[in-house]
């Protein structure tokens, strides 16, 4: 059987891969929602392995939460995107530069 | 055999989740986040949080990554202006990721845990203990996970939501600034006799 550490050196990992990811595709919008889809099942991965090396729910019982909350994250995140294109006419992160931020 | 298995499906998350955020192709990126939420879902398997890895699958697989599909395939993106700039931002991307990839395996090195072993499996299935958690302990974080839906679910449609020409509709401001000469006009005329 795995012990704790490699589930936690699993996640992350992959969050390390989702962050770099957030750096390579930085005018890519939809590939940036997806990187923070990838960085939230690394923090569920966490999350679920200390709940079974802990005997807890309670860590599961989170996971669910950030399910539903990721869920809506990327349901809204999704309609922004798509309001913005028909806009705009593109989803490159640098052409988003109205508020002159 | 669990070790073996665990490496297998860590394995190909790894490998997924690198295709995902290198891959070339929006499409292509998305089916490999698909494999990667499966892999996930069978090392969670292999965690005993059957309800999870269901719900993972049913969740993401099934509703939010045929949204990302619909949502690429919909929008006709320029794929080549996209893509300028990887190979510039490949070593900060690298670099930055190494190091906080570093920093969280010296903290799991260095961190004195004495290697908790699982204690015995409790015999209650997973899906029931998680109800009676969630339905007792956590009942008002779960009736807010599902205002937090509701109004994911609203404010996804009004975003979204584009009037058609042909609908009649009200328009409250000449309503409001009509006046009596608009509408009304009196005309003189002699009265008429009855027959």
């Amino acid at each position: 059987m795995p012990v704790l550490s490699d589930f936690l050196i699993l996640g992350a990992v992959l969050f390390s891969v989702s962050v770099a990811g957030i750096f390579l595709n930085r005018k890519n919008l939809i590939v940036l929602l997806m990187c923070i889809e990838l960085m939230l099942l690394a923090v569920n991965m966490n999350f679920i392995a200390f709940s079974h090396f802990n005997n807890d729910i309670a860590g599961q019982i989170f996971v669910f939460f950030i399910l539903t909350v990721a869920a809506a994250e990327s349901a809204i995140g999704l309609a922004i995107l798509v309001v913005l294109f028909r806009n705009k006419n593109t989803i490159n992160v640098d052409d988003l530069d109205s508020m002159k931020g | 055999m669990i070790k073996i298995l665990f490496y297998f499906f860590a394995l190909i998350l790894i490998f997924a989740a690198t295709r995902v955020v290198t891959v070339r192709n929006p499409v292509h990126a998305a089916l490999f986040l698909i494999l990667a939420f499966f892999s996930s879902a069978a090392v969670w398997l292999l965690l005993h949080a059957e309800f999870l890895a269901i719900a993972l699958i049913l969740v993401y697989v099934g509703a939010v990554m045929v949204l990302f599909l619909f949502v690429i395939m919909m929008l006709d993106v320029n794929l080549v202006r996209l893509r300028e700039g990887f190979t510039r931002y490949l070593p900060v991307g690298i670099l930055v990721s190494a190091l906080i990839l570093l920093q969280m395996v010296l903290v799991l090195r260095y961190w004195n845990t004495t290697e908790v072993i699982a204690t015995t499996m409790v015999e209650i299935p997973n899906t029931t203990l998680l109800g009676m958690a969630l339905y007792t302990t956590y009942l008002y974080p779960f009736e807010i996970a599902a205002a937090i839906l509701l109004v994911a679910m609203i404010a996804a449609i009004t975003l979204t939501m584009r009037a058609r020409r042909s609908n009649k509709y009200q328009k409250p401001e000449q309503q409001v600034n009509v006046r009596r000469a608009d509408r009304v006009r009196l005309v003189k005329m002699l009265p008429e006799s009855r027959d």
